[in-house]
């Protein structure tokens, strides 16, 4: 191959000028100060150098190994949401002044970033009802660990309570981010309608905490009483956080913090950001003015320039690493930025109307398929809440079969709790959205029919 | 002039709402009758307050002027000490979004996404024979989140051995993120003095170890560009007591394919795809930060890994020892796709050119401004170097004004005041992504505003005359803080 | 005000922190000097304790921020928190503009009097600072 590289704007003979120019005879005297023993005097053992056009047809293989359902067919959700994001959302993030610029330390030329955060983190503040809402975190599960441990910082009480319908994979991931603080973690259950039981939090909270966390809609999909979880909370001088995977929700939904939730936040995936196999993803985190000094994240504000403009600025920088080090709200430095610009074009471009419309639809589709499912043979409604866009059913046979033998037919049919309750395991966990026709709704339930 | 559109300040999106516009219709509804499925009233919102109501014309417009407002990396230079603003290659874009990657849902069946673990296995394999580690787990979201996830695995390695050790070392010259992931794991930490060169001091660190040190966190090459010369023996003095050393990996872009870290008796180690492999920065993030380690810290990586199992790979979640799970899923998956595109179309000698341009254009710089700005520290220079401001003190100007005049000349400045053992630090690093046209253009300009400031200081003191918006009042913003639109403020 | 102009009541007692203390019967009222808020730049916030809180002779008992940086304030002498000036919530750049006066922070109701005695006077403390800037 040429040794100067396509990235690398350096031929052989400027390099040799510029070695000159630094009082260098060779490349190997720039790596002098690296003890020879350490030098690597063979080539790295890793494939390529492929020109463009080859890489292209590698992905495209590689990419293909995937077999991915028909489109329609996927009735997937647990943490993950599929939507349709217009064409003007990937437009706009794929200009390059957004998606190659840097954090914007410089605000004086970094105005387009900043107050496109400025606008989501006021998105996020009117759809989740708090004033509050920071910069964008890594995704739900360690922006609820994030939440957790500022509630205790606010108030120091060394335990919060969980619903046992938070999703599985927060909680362990809560789990793994207190494993070294004095911050017990116990979980309350549920009501056999699906939902947490109001009860059951209010004795978990005899024992004092400082938060009572659940999710709504649950990991099964049901909606929590949220006014009456917050009353628990209040009654025992706790604070409720509200943890939603599904943010479309927040489009028909009444907002958690108008219900009594101090702290609401989650996974901001469904708002526009694409699925890709889990990540990169959103977390979003939104609170009352109690917590603004204990944030953790960066913070966008207003401010005016010498000459009077509007402009925006990040603020409140003393929280954070680099300036607070080691007494820092949080480690968080580069966060999701060009997600949390995602979720704001899509917010945008939806709208009050079309966010509205859009979820009123997915609960719409939902809700038909089952009904559809209920009425097919062998197949049973194990929760009687109410949803948002998933439920569980309860099918004649393994639901990890059925789930292979839909796949068979190109149909991704839902995910099997046993993947997380291996007791539940002729339960699946069917999600519907706007992506997913009617003929294939009903294709569905049909082949779940065929199971019996 | 000021031309509408081309540089006038943009307003909020709020105040371009209008009530009635809308941007977007949901598909048709093929549902019959689906009013009867309408939600009990008693959870449903009737409005969301203040949200806009915009047509797609005004949301295009609007993003686009905004765009407009930033400086970005296809524009030039970020001299970036530590952040390795390097190019983004077009073609990762392209295949990240592949149908079959970016439309993936990560709960499908692991039979319908073998392309996907497959893309995982080969990065995980190319990062551990480029850094001479054993397994890497690709899950934290960041580097910061890939320190935290190192200190974690410290932890239970020193608990499994029945070791209840509770300090973390960290030199001086570190990055915010290492003290405060310590912290965040649970770690009391305390501060390791450099040398004059710089570097860790060894004596220091061998008087200093025992049997209560968990971790040393070294940086390496260091936050001055210097290489940890003596980092084999500080690998032998924490050994000896039964700690750990953690590489933070920031700097890899110094001696990819030179030297690897595995060789120089480091234990674990994090790096960022987002600065040594080119994902792009994104305005802030989405990063990802895979950590390495030797096979001792294997059993207490995060769940899942990729296994190879018969003719299929698939996630292992079977894993007793692990520290459990920092986020949901497998990680920045979209970042895996670009960084590992990025490792195909160099190949090995093209990671090795990688590393040998960023660190000649580094001490291109060094000799073109060591005459005129203040050079802390006479070390050999490996990929960034150091400049301080200390020179300039007799005219007023300081870094900060430094940087901020930069930007009139088309730069963005370099980092400022970070390491924090060099008062008015102008950290600088170039990356492999300049040309020489471009390194000159950039010297010129910081040996031009040298000349400015003996010669006329309020200028620079004043600057950036000619960005969309100039210095802003970052203490009244701090002191009132107003972080998002509300009805009632007039613009 | 900048660092070089040196005020420094005579009839305070200053610590190496840079912080004052003005001692009226068993009572101290306690800020930071001039040279401290100068080197701090415009100050946005200071976070102080509540009312009754117990105060410790050379521990942190609050913080003062700027845009770019934190400082903890550490207690000159023992005591109990009797009063916080509150108004520095509204108006921290009191801190700035009035450092002995308006800019006070708490009052302490001390422990042992006699432990300002040996804190470093006026006269201490500026060649204290003029060493400590050379």
């Amino acid at each position: 191959m040429s040794s100067s590289h396509r990235y690398i704007p350096q031929s052989e003979d400027e390099r040799a000028a510029m070695l000159g120019a630094v009082g260098a005879a060779g490349i190997e005297d720039l790596f002098a100060s690296i003890p020879e023993r350490l030098r690597l005097r063979k080539p790295l053992d890793v494939p390529g150098p492929l020109a463009e056009m080859d890489l292209v047809t590698w992905m495209t293989a590689c990419a293909a190994d995937n077999r991915l359902p028909d489109p329609g067919a996927q009735f997937l959700g647990a943490g993950a949401y599929r939507h349709f994001a217009p064409a003007l959302v990937d437009h706009l993030i794929s200009r390059t002044e957004f998606y190659s610029s840097y954090t914007p330390y410089q605000p004086e030329i970094s105005q387009g970033t900043l107050q496109a955060v400025f606008e989501y983190q006021t998105l996020i503040g009117q759809l989740t009802g708090l004033p509050i809402a920071n910069a964008s975190m890594y995704e739900g599960a360690s922006t609820l660990a994030e939440a957790v441990l500022m509630a205790e910082r606010v108030t120091p009480r060394g335990r919060v309570v969980v619903s046992d319908g938070v999703h599985p994979e927060y909680l362990r991931v809560v789990r793994t981010y207190v494993a070294n603080t004095e911050i017990a973690v116990d979980t309350f259950g549920a009501r056999p309608d699906g939902s947490a039981d109001p009860q059951a939090a209010r004795q978990a909270l005899e024992t004092k905490a400082s938060a009572l966390v659940i999710q709504h809609p649950n990991f099964l999909g049901c909606l929590e009483d949220v006014e009456a979880m917050a009353a628990a909370a209040q009654k025992a001088k706790a604070v409720l956080i509200v943890v939603v995977n599904e943010p479309v929700s927040l489009g028909l939904l009444k907002a958690p913090g108008s219900q009594g939730a101090a702290i609401v936040l989650g996974e901001g995936q469904g708002l526009g950001v694409p699925l890709s196999y889990g990540g990169p993803f959103l977390g979003f985190l939104a609170a009352g003015p109690a917590y603004l000094r204990q944030m953790p994240g960066r913070l966008i504000g207003e401010a005016r320039d010498v000459d009077g403009r509007r402009g925006y600025v990040l603020t409140l920088a003393t929280r954070e690493q680099h300036i607070r080090r080691d007494k820092a709200t949080s480690n968080i430095c580069t966060n999701e930025g060009l997600c949390a610009l995602t979720a704001a074009i899509f917010m945008a471009a939806l709208g009050k109307r079309g966010l509205m419309d859009l979820a009123r639809q997915n609960h719409a589709r939902a809700a038909y398929a089952r009904e559809r499912i209920a009425a097919a043979k062998g197949c049973t409604l194990p929760h009687a809440a109410p949803f948002f866009n998933e439920f569980v059913v309860r099918l004649p046979i393994a639901a990890g079969e059925a789930v292979e033998a839909l796949a068979a037919k190109g149909i991704a049919a839902g995910v099997p709790l046993a993947r997380y309750f291996p007791e539940r395991d002729r339960d699946l966990l069917i999600t519907v959205t706007e992506m997913n026709p009617r003929a294939e709704i009903d294709r569905l339930a049909a082949e779940l029919g065929r199971l019996a | 002039m000021e031309t509408r559109n081309l540089r006038a300040p943009e307003k909020l999106l709020f105040e371009i709402s209008r009530p009635g516009r809308r941007g977007f219709e949901p598909p048709a509804m093929d549902i019959p009758d689906p009013g009867r499925y309408d939600l009990d009233p008693r959870h449903v919102r009737d409005d969301i307050e203040g949200f806009p109501e915009l047509s797609e014309v005004d949301v295009v417009r609007h993003y686009t002027r905004l765009s407009r407002l930033n400086y970005a990396i296809d524009l030039g230079l970020y001299p970036l000490g530590s952040c390795t603003m390097k190019y983004n290659p077009k073609v990762n874009e392209k295949v990240a979004r592949l149908a079959g990657f970016a439309d993936a849902h990560p709960q499908l069946p692991e039979a319908m996404a073998q392309g996907n673990l497959r893309l995982m296995w080969q990065l995980e394999k190319a990062l551990c024979a480029i850094c001479g580690m054993d397994r890497f787990t690709l899950q934290p979201a960041a580097g910061a989140q890939g320190e935290q996830t190192a200190i974690l695995m410290a932890r239970a390695y020193h608990r499994d051995r029945g070791r209840a050790r509770d300090v973390v070392l960290i030199p001086d010259s570190a990055h915010g993120t290492n003290p405060a992931s310590a912290h965040v794991a649970g770690y009391r930490v305390e501060q390791i003095a450099s040398n004059d060169r710089g570097c860790v001091d060894l004596g220091a660190l061998r008087r200093r170890v025992s049997e209560d040190v968990a971790v040393l966190m070294l940086t390496n090459p260091n936050t001055l560009g210097v290489f940890e010369g003596e980092i084999e023996e500080v690998a032998r003095a924490l050994h000896d007591k039964g700690a750990l050393l953690y590489m933070d990996g920031a700097n890899l872009n110094a001696f990819v394919g030179q030297a690897r870290p595995g060789d120089m008796g480091v234990d674990v180690h994090h790096l960022n795809l987002h600065k040594t492999f080119s994902t792009p920065h994104g305005g802030g993030g989405p990063g990802a930060g895979p950590v390495g380690v030797r096979k001792a810290l294997e059993p207490y990586l995060p769940v899942p890994m990729v296994e190879a199992g018969g003719d299929r790979l698939r996630l292992d979640y079977d894993r007793p020892k692990s520290i459990g799970k920092m986020r949901s899923f497998f990680g920045n998956f979209g970042m895996f796709v670009r960084a590992y595109a990025f490792m195909l179309a160099h190949g090995p000698a093209g990671l090795k050119r990688m590393s040998e341009t960023a660190v000649l254009n580094a001490n291109y710089i060094r000799r073109r401004l060591e005459g005129t700005y203040h050079l802390p520290y006479a070390s050999p220079t490996l990929h960034e170097v150091v400049f301080s401001d200390k020179d300039l003190e007799a005219t007023g100007v300081r870094t900060l004004d430094v940087a901020k005049r930069l930007m009139d000349y088309g730069f963005h400045p370099p980092t400022i005041y970070f390491p924090l053992i060099v008062k008015g630090a102008l950290m600088i690093e170039p990356t492999e992504s300049e040309s020489r046209e471009e390194l000159d253009a950039f010297c010129d300009a910081m040996l031009a505003i040298d000349a400015e400031a003996r010669r006329d200081p309020e200028l620079v003191r004043t600057a950036p005359h000619t960005t969309p918006i100039r210095r802003l009042d970052e203490t009244t913003a701090a002191r009132n803080p107003v972080l998002r639109w509300t009805p009632e403020k007039q613009g | 005000m900048s660092k070089g102009d040196g005020i420094y009541p005579e009839d305070l007692r200053y610590t190496k922190e840079h912080e004052w203390l003005e001692v009226r019967g068993n009572v101290a009222t306690v800020g930071i000097t001039q040279y401290a808020q100068a080197e701090l730049g415009d100050i946005v916030y200071v976070e102080l304790p509540q009312a009754g809180a117990a105060i410790v002779a050379g521990e942190p008992f609050g913080t003062v921020e700027s845009v770019k940086a934190v400082s903890e304030l550490f207690a000159p002498t023992s005591g109990t928190v009797a009063e916080v000036n509150a108004g520095l919530a509204q108006s921290p750049d009191q801190v700035n503009k009035d450092p002995y006066g308006e800019g006070w922070m708490i009052r302490i109701t001390m422990a042992d009097p006699g432990e300002a005695d040996a804190l470093m006077t006026a006269a201490q403390y500026r060649k204290y600072v003029e060493d400590e800037a050379n």
